[in-house]
């Protein structure tokens, strides 16, 4: 992905300078090692900010939302599946979005590289495939594909599949991917080890919504978590609350999430809840075939009724 | 002020001893992060940390807590009598807050304990409570607590300042709680290396490489930062998450609600967030801050300015760092600070020339 940065402001600067768009979403450098800042860009002078490396895992379809202007985003393989989620949901029209697809090898876990290294991390740049991570006292040099986000070593869909223009040719697309393996171990448990697995997995949580709230599936005007009437969910650390919080959010995200990570990149306490949205995944591709996010003209699972769907659940 | 020398090999014993007349809360590592709790009989805090992912100041304001209890049943002689739920506030010790932080309860004190309103709840854990401080040695690259009002070896807020000192360590005795805590751990052996408190102090404050400006912010116009031109900018990547708000050891607003299962109730006080949509909404449906840019405009208006002009006692932030670097898209106080601090009203620019 080096070498995106220059292109993508020349694209950027070119849609600008043609009125094809008002503004034009994408990452600006960061203050901290390994992030980056989603941005908009509305001046043809300003395309300098934008950029592009292995940081840019927050996903931009959620900037998308409910905005007015004509916008152009630069989407990976994941932000493209949701901004086409995105435009079958009605939360935006295909001709108000130009999409500048960027085919993506991977976003890096911040968390998985701070724990690999003793000290602060003052410094983190990258080269095609590795990483080198800076701290006051010594410099490590990290092989990318070991240091991926979870969903980013697990992806199948690395290439856009929804573009307006390119940012550069396709990469390879991984195969023999086990998307699974976790999920298979926790469906594998008896009742008491998951209540214990999903009681120790969901403890930390702090409320904070961060992994709602960077999620571009949770667009609805007031979250049922928010409301007070009437007030489905307590507000306080009851962990049958919280449990609720997390369970029934998943559920909302059925046969919809694209497993873009970006919940848990965003989660401060590090929780994976990742595996609760991807059992659901699992279900929808085993139950339906269904994949969410890969075609504007398929309904999605939970939406389209077939004759032969299975109905085993219906006593 | 009095200084008393620690032998490592002592300290654990000295805790032990403490703990007969103090409930001791300190950091200890959950999974990946080390967090402030109520230490276990003979558990140690642990220092191989620079600071908690959340700061310690649950301990007097807790995310949730039970307030008020009641009965629903009509059939007991008290429903509907709204009754004080039992605490405990014997006296408990916070051993190894960080400077940073025992500061940051003296501006949360200022909202609680005011001369028209005293917050009960939080008031009683304050009183009940002593803080021994560790001193910073090894601040982080985010930490900008010199140039935010604090620093790391700073006192205010602190019973008892810390430090470690080859085998052992000394500790700074700043008040009678500190006094009382020392003594009930026994550590009485007097030192009078001055000396080493301060060679500390000046050797960590100049590992502090990272600063906010912050001399324009009383004088610059109320009205005319809150029009200024950068809000949509600073405001566009946040998600409205509550990630800054509840890591910081400062924020302090909550909501209270009723609940309610079968026939009793409780009412609880929760952590609330400016960043949450629903903060502050009225009944009548309006919603004083509507949107993003309102909501974020508001965080930082309300640490940079509002509480600035409001209580002369600077800014609303201890420099402690959380929020930089636990912000998901990297939202940053620092650069807000610089830009609200240089702003310039586009009239007094016309009028320099």
């Amino acid at each position: 992905m080096l070498g995106y940065t220059e292109k993508m402001r020349d694209i950027a600067g070119r849609l600008l300078k043609e009125c094809t768009v008002d503004m034009v979403i994408g990452f600006r450098k960061g203050t901290m090692p390994m992030m980056n800042e989603p941005c908009f860009v509305t001046k043809p002078e300003d395309v300098q900010w934008l950029v592009w490396d292995s940081n840019c895992g927050i996903n931009l379809a959620n900037y998308l939302t409910n905005r007015k202007e004509k916008i152009a985003v630069f989407a990976k393989g994941c932000d493209s599946r949701n901004i086409v989620t995105h435009i079958i949901e009605n939360k935006i029209k295909r001709d108000q979005v130009t999409i500048i697809g960027v085919p993506c090898t991977g976003m890096i876990d911040k968390r998985k590289i701070t724990g690999l290294v003793t000290g602060e991390i003052l410094e983190v740049s990258e080269t095609e495939n590795t990483i080198k991570v800076k701290t006051a006292d010594a410099e490590t040099l990290l092989d990318k594909n070991e240091v991926l986000q979870q969903n980013c070593a697990l992806c199948v869909h690395r290439n856009p599949v929804i573009f307006d223009e390119m940012v550069a040719e396709p990469v390879e697309e991984q195969t023999d991917i086990d998307r699974n393996a976790d999920i298979r171990k926790i469906e594998e448990m008896d009742s008491e080890e998951k209540w214990q697995f999903f009681e120790d997995l969901l403890r930390p949580c702090i409320r904070c919504y961060a992994c709602r709230n960077a999620c571009p599936l949770c667009y609805c005007p007031t979250c049922f978590v928010d409301e007070a009437k009437p007030q489905w969910v307590g507000k306080g650390q009851d962990p049958v609350d919280v449990r609720t919080f997390h369970f029934l959010r998943a559920y909302h995200c059925a046969g919809r999430c694209t497993d873009c990570g970006a919940c848990e990149r965003a989660c401060p306490v590090g929780i994976n809840m990742r595996l609760l949205t991807r059992k659901l995944e699992k279900d929808c591709q085993d139950q339906f075939g269904w994949e969410a996010g890969l075609s504007l003209d398929q309904p999605p699972a939970l939406v389209a009724y077939q004759a032969n769907d299975p109905d085993a659940f219906i006593k | 002020m009095t200084l008393v020398k620690i032998e490592k090999k002592n300290w654990a014993e000295g805790l032990t001893a403490a703990a007969d007349a103090y409930r001791l809360f300190g950091p200890v590592k959950e999974k990946d992060y080390h967090q402030f709790k109520e230490l276990e009989k003979g558990e140690m805090p642990d220092f191989e940390m620079v600071n908690t992912r959340l700061s310690p100041k649950a301990l007097l304001f807790p995310q949730s807590e039970e307030m008020l209890e009641y009965s629903l049943d009509e059939s007991q002689d008290d429903h509907h009598i709204m009754k004080e739920i039992a605490r405990d506030d014997t006296p408990r010790a916070v051993v190894g807050i960080r400077p940073c932080d025992a500061k940051s309860t003296l501006l949360v004190k200022l909202n609680f304990d005011t001369p028209d309103v005293k917050d009960p709840y939080w008031l009683n854990a304050y009183r009940a409570a002593t803080f021994i401080g560790m001193a910073c040695d090894t601040p982080l690259s985010t930490c900008f607590c010199t140039t935010a009002g604090c620093g790391p070896y700073h006192e205010e807020g602190l019973d008892m300042l810390v430090m470690e000192q080859g085998d052992a360590y000394l500790a700074k005795i700043l008040s009678d709680k500190g006094k009382a805590f020392a003594d009930a751990a026994g550590w009485q052996a007097a030192s009078d290396d001055a000396a080493a408190f301060e060679a500390g102090r000046q050797a960590a404050e100049d590992r502090i490489v990272s600063t906010v400006k912050t001399d324009n912010l009383a004088e610059t116009d109320l009205l005319e930062l809150h029009g200024a031109p950068f809000w949509e900018d600073i405001a566009f990547s946040c998600i409205n998450c509550g990630t800054c708000t509840f890591s910081c050891p400062t924020c302090w607003c909550f909501d209270i609600q009723d609940e309610v299962h079968g026939k009793s109730g409780v009412r609880m006080k929760n952590w609330d967030s400016c960043m949450f949509p629903i903060f502050t909404a009225h009944t009548t449906g309006h919603n004083p801050r509507d949107t993003k840019t309102q909501r974020v405009r508001q965080r930082f208006m309300h640490k940079l300015k509002y509480f600035v002009d409001k209580y002369e006692a600077g800014i609303m932030c201890v420099g402690c760092g959380r929020c930089v670097r636990q912000c998901p898209v990297n939202i940053d106080i620092r650069r807000v600070c610089e830009q609200m601090n240089s702003f310039k009203p586009a009239d007094a620019c016309a009028v320099e020339g």
